[in-house]
């Protein structure tokens, strides 16, 4: 099969097929990482510029070694050295570094659909980094490969994504990706943190963690925003903590062999405690950083390697 | 100049009238409405030279009324004009047009709605009835001069696009102005509920991680508005309804008789929030564009009487406005152009007849704002605009008269046309 695609910008347009491409040219790239020599010339001569209007540091890192290791030129340019803040608009920008004629430009953004507007008006690829509370294709991507390593298969397994869904990329990208390969998705968080009509992607809400997790193959908490208290989505980090954290007090709902999973930053104490984010028996946190090289490396080479 | 208009329906709500009739129009007036005028005009006038405009197919209705439209100017000449949106309105079919207060300066004062009437003369088009805002630079606080507004030419109040939060300022400002016989309208907004909204909230919200606009939002200050205009036995307008909630809080209170009106515009019986999911800008609408059953409710309203008005909301901007990330861009859609098609629409799926349909492009926007526009009645301004139902053409936003070129219906084949606009006796736009 060969990816046909121009740009990376949602797990709602991909295949199962496309997906399974993405994750086996992935595990084919793993061992890269693990070399005294970390390099391939695979993308030699080819550019990829990160454009971060949000701050990062684990996805841009990530996308910045994945091109490195195979010897892409990346560039990084953040919010705060870009011509953003002197009033430029995306798409000026957009047609600014066009010109320099690079392969890839990777964008994040704080404005959902800001990649879709990008790749309308480019000719190169993009990649969307996450978008904001929309999309985060290639972290779905990572966790898919993570899952699958840890568990064999996708197909049939219970996941729980608990936490502020409403204002989560991660969870959308995840939603789709999990459903598509067979996954059953239930969620769970304070009801003001549930968007209206999630159900309809096809997953089960519930209204206590319990619920959620009970039996459970795999659990996803999802990074709690401090500011979001402000605007009375939830009482207090104390309360939050109590009532949707997972601890080894309710973990023990889930499967025996559960994994755990985060897309970080965590606030350890918070929706996690660190007894679970330490233990090597349930969390796979760091597992997933690793696969974020791997899943990353296989898409800037499926997007401008050629890709057959 | 004389014009004698034969050969085509004449529909005019005003006079119940559905007929084959022709119209003679002169020194600006319609002289005379009746069965076969060619010969009796002929003969009553053998000096004078008589335009004959044979029309036949045609439908001949009042000049259309918008009472809801956005000019831009002052301040924000590069998205419209007064000449270039009046030019819009004729090209649309509109012959009379109410603009919003919402320029910059906003028009809360005289000098403000003397600037807008004069430029209008100067433009020497469609009529442009300026709408003076309720709160000074609708900040919400405290009442314009709504006196000295309506002296210098000021049709109705309302701070459109900002919503009075304060309810104790819409009760004064209903009061006092149901003194002077000035029509208030009021966009229905709770801009707590509605805070940091992009689109609909709901399904398609959901997905595409856009904040919605919950439906309360709007049905919340209806359910307020028509209770305070019940209170204080005054007249109330309710601009744009999108959502099934407002019909039905609108269609019970003119059950129990309270003085409230209500518009909708074309595109929230047309669009979904559906139409949102390739983050194109130009679906970008306040309010936003609502769901299926939303749309259905608004065309049930329109049908059985509840919604009295077809207005545009014609809201144009500039690119730069548009070609941004859909968080950033402007809400509106250049409409004056688009909506008697989008209208006509209507007539295809029974949602409404000729002369309903007609009623609320005409003498109901017209009543509303105590104009003697939107009818035929002899005496009147010989505002007409003659339509080609039948004619097929493609939206095409660069042939557009108006500057504001966003429109989500570019591209799109639409069914009937306004070919002939006449306004004050004077043939303003022909495209026969």
């Amino acid at each position: 099969m060969k990816f046909e695609r121009k740009d990376l910008l949602g797990m709602k347009d991909l295949s199962v097929d496309e997906i399974n491409l993405i994750l086996e040219t992935a595990a084919s790239f793993l061992e890269i990482s693990t070399r005294p020599i970390k390099k391939v010339p695979t993308l030699r001569g080819k550019t990829i510029i990160n454009l971060f209007y949000e701050p990062s540091t684990r996805t841009r890192t990530s996308f910045e070694i994945a091109g490195k290791r195979l010897s892409a030129d990346t560039i990084n340019i953040s919010a705060s050295t870009s011509s953003m803040v002197k009033g430029e608009t995306l798409l000026d920008t957009a047609r600014n570094l066009e010109a320099m004629n690079p392969d890839v430009i990777v964008i994040r953004h704080s404005a959902a659909g800001a990649p879709h507007l990008l790749a309308q008006f480019v000719k190169q690829s993009v990649i969307n980094a996450g978008d904001g509370a929309h999309e985060h294709p290639t972290q779905a991507l990572l966790d898919l490969m993570t899952i699958k390593e840890h568990k064999g298969n996708i197909a049939g397994l219970k996941v729980a994504i608990i936490g502020d869904i409403e204002h989560s990329r991660v969870a959308r990208s995840n939603i789709y990706g999990l459903t598509k390969m067979g996954a059953r998705v239930v969620l769970a968080g304070p009801a003001t943190m549930l968007p209206r009509d999630i159900e309809l992607m096809g997953v089960k809400v519930f209204s206590k963690i319990e619920e959620a997790i009970v039996d459970a193959d795999v659990i996803m908490m999802l990074r709690i925003q401090l500011e979001r208290q402000k605007q009375n989505i939830f009482p207090s980090l104390r309360e939050y903590a109590q009532r949707f954290g997972l601890h080894p007090g309710n973990i023990k709902l889930a499967k025996p062999e559960v994994i755990v999973m985060h897309p970080g930053p965590m606030n350890r104490g918070v929706e996690i405690s660190p007894d679970i984010a330490d233990d090597p028996s349930y969390s796979v946190i760091l597992d997933q950083v690793n696969k974020g090289v791997a899943v990353r490396m296989a898409l800037l080479y499926l997007l401008v390697g050629g890709g057959e | 100049m004389k014009l004698l208009l034969t050969g085509a329906r004449l529909i005019d709500p005003s006079q119940n009238l559905d007929a084959r009739l022709d119209i003679f129009i002169e020194d600006g007036k319609i002289a005379k409405v009746g069965p076969n005028l060619s010969k009796t005009s002929k003969s009553k006038d053998p000096d004078k030279i008589t335009k004959i405009v044979d029309l036949p197919g045609m439908i001949i209705v009042p000049g259309l009324v918008d009472m809801h439209t956005h000019l831009r100017e002052p301040g924000y000449e590069y998205k419209e004009t007064i000449a270039s949106g009046a030019a819009a309105a004729v090209a649309g079919g509109f012959t009379s047009i109410a603009c919003m207060p919402n320029t910059h300066p906003v028009n809360d004062s005289r000098s403000v709605t003397e600037f807008i009437i004069r430029k209008a003369a100067e433009a020497k088009s469609a009529n442009v009835y300026p709408v003076g805002a309720i709160s000074v630079n609708s900040a919400g606080a405290q009442l314009t001069e709504f006196w000295d507004l309506k002296e210098a030419g000021i049709v109705a109040l309302s701070d459109d696009g900002k919503p009075i939060m304060d309810a104790a300022l819409m009760r004064r400002a209903l009061e006092y102005a149901h003194s002077l016989q000035l029509p208030v309208i009021e966009h229905c907004e709770d801009v707590n509920l509605s805070a940091n909204g992009l689109m609909h909230e709901g399904y398609f919200s959901t997905i595409l991680g856009l904040n919605g606009i919950p439906s309360i939002a709007e049905e919340v200050m209806v359910a307020r508005d028509i209770l305070i205009a019940e209170y204080t036995r005054t007249a109330l307008h309710i601009a744009h309804v999108s959502t099934a909630g407002s019909v039905r809080l609108i269609r019970e209170a003119k059950k129990r008789g309270v003085q409230v009106t209500a518009e909708t515009a074309p595109h929230y019986f047309t669009l979904t929030d559906e139409s949102l999911q390739s983050y194109d800008t130009h679906f970008k609408v306040n309010p936003p564009l609502r769901s299926e059953q939303d749309v259905k409710a608004v065309k049930e309203g329109l049908a059985d009487g509840t919604i009295d008005v077809i207005a545009c909301d014609h809201a144009p901007h500039g690119r730069t406005d548009k070609e941004v990330e859909f968080e950033y861009a402007a809400n509106g859609i250049s409409g004056l152009e688009t909506s008697l098609a989008l209208s006509l629409n209507l007539l295809q799926d029974k949602t409404l007849s000729w002369p309903e349909l007609i009623a609320k492009m005409t003498v109901n926007p017209a009543r509303i704002l105590n104009l003697t526009k939107g009818t035929l009645k002899e005496g009147a301004d010989a505002d007409i605009t003659v339509i080609d139902p039948l004619r097929e053409w493609t939206v095409d936003v660069q042939a557009f008269r108006s500057r504001g070129k966003n429109s989500p219906f570019h591209g799109r084949v639409m069914r009937g046309k306004a070919t002939l606009t006449i306004v004050g006796g004077e043939i303003k736009y022909d495209d026969r």
